[in-house]
């Protein structure tokens, strides 16, 4: 499917964000299972397919994603709204499930992850980084075709580009410059 | 941290540690310049976020009845970590894990013409291993079958393309061949990536090679 222009992103969007974020918080500070119950609903069935996609069969992804999900109440008081979305963050936690459990091998992080959240991250930042993730969903949603599909190979399906260009065919350089293409356009959107 | 690196992570590189495509010794030398790179930082949270995006627009895999009371059980179970403190030392924190402690514990081995390298423990898809040069001295010329990625710790080096100082990253591919020599002054101590074995030049290094696992 071709699509230029801005696709319409839900007018819920951003709250469905800010619902998210809040009930890490709520996990964070008073152990609340519905708010467990809610994020469970929508997320875990995403890591599911996100890493059977990735080549895990059905019981060793649905095993994983409950992992995720503990993981997530267990590390909540580590969130910081102030520099990631939930959904950004929940996905790091998925990739790194995913690399220990497909690949059996480490994840080195950063330094700064060490660290924590600052004490109270500024609002107008957290805002800032949800209407970011609502951009950049809007704008993958825009992407040709062609373009998405590359950057979901690249990202879900665990394979290098040439690995990718093994599987579809193309050529090495095709698939790069693609990719650069669809990063570009996503980077114009975010201005 | 350094506001003085010039040689930074590409746009794949990024990409593909935050997709978590890269063998583990690529993924540790990424994780080390970017405890040293805001910029690269920043660039590498674009990146997660495509991810997260893609996620939470992604395709639905049902789970089964009970796995949401299964997990809470589970996660019930767990402590919740403390922040790690931060390690001391001068090294980037994800390496003196890997050490398992600071330079001064870093078991060296020689490799020829003054040269050192400890290997670290990683997946088998490729090599992590800390070079240390002493200061005017060579790596010997050498090619690439794969990618190779240097990330200068402590003094500089430089080759025919360019030179690199503390904080810097050197991507070499397979149409790179070169003679990386230390700077005069401090030793140089790099941590080198690489995904195939190198191709050298001279005799000597090549007959080593398959001792020295380079
Ligand atoms: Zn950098
Ligand atoms: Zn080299």
């Amino acid at each position: 499917m071709q699509t230029s222009g801005k696709i319409p992103v839900p007018p819920n969007r951003q709250s469905e964000n800010s619902r998210w974020t809040a009930c890490i918080t709520r996990i964070r500070d008073s152990s609340d299972e519905a708010a467990f119950a809610e994020l469970f609903e929508h997320f875990a069935p995403r890591i599911k397919g996100y890493l059977m996609k990735s080549g895990a069969g059905a019981t060793l992804a649905e095993e994983c994603a409950q992992d995720v999900m503990a993981t997530l109440w267990q590390k909540a008081h580590l969130f910081d709204p102030s520099r990631a979305s939930a959904a950004t963050w929940i996905f790091t936690i998925a990739r790194n499930r995913r690399i220990d459990a497909l690949r059996k091998s480490r994840r080195p992080e950063p330094e700064e992850v060490y660290w924590g959240p600052q004490e109270s991250p500024d609002q107008a930042d957290i805002l800032a980084m949800e209407e970011a993730a609502v951009e950049l969903t809007r704008a993958i949603a825009a992407l040709p075709a062609k373009q998405k599909t590359l950057i979901e190979a690249a990202y879900f399906n665990d394979l290098s580009h040439s690995e990718i260009a093994d599987q579809t065919g193309l050529p090495l350089g095709t698939i790069k410059s693609r990719i650069r293409l669809a990063l570009d356009r996503l980077r114009h959107a975010m201005k | 941290m350094t506001d003085n690196i010039r040689h930074h992570l590409t746009d794949g590189l990024l990409m593909a540690y935050s997709a978590g495509s890269l063998p583990e010794a690529f993924n540790l030398t990424v994780a080390a310049h970017l405890s040293m790179c805001d910029s690269c930082r920043a660039r590498l949270g674009a990146f997660d976020s495509v991810g997260g995006a893609l996620l939470n627009g992604g395709e639905r895999a049902e789970m089964s009845a009970g796995s949401m009371e299964a997990a809470l059980a589970a996660a019930r179970q767990r402590p919740r970590p403390a922040a790690a403190p931060r390690p001391r030392g001068t090294l980037p924190a994800p390496l003196i894990d890997y050490i398992g402690g600071n330079l001064d514990a870093v078991r060296w081995r020689p490799v020829g013409m003054g040269v050192r390298q400890a290997i670290l423990p990683t997946d088998g898809d490729a090599t992590a291993r800390l070079l240390h040069i002493p200061a005017g001295a060579a790596v010997p010329d050498h090619g690439h079958r794969g990618t190779e990625l240097t990330l200068v710790l402590q003094g500089a080096f430089a080759d025919s393309t360019s030179r690199f100082a503390k904080g810097d990253i050197e991507i070499a591919g397979e149409d790179l061949n070169h003679t990386p020599i230390a700077e005069t002054g401090d030793d140089c101590i790099c941590l080198a990536a690489t995904d195939a074995p190198l191709r050298f030049r001279g005799w000597i290094p090549r007959i080593a090679q398959p001792f020295l696992k380079i």
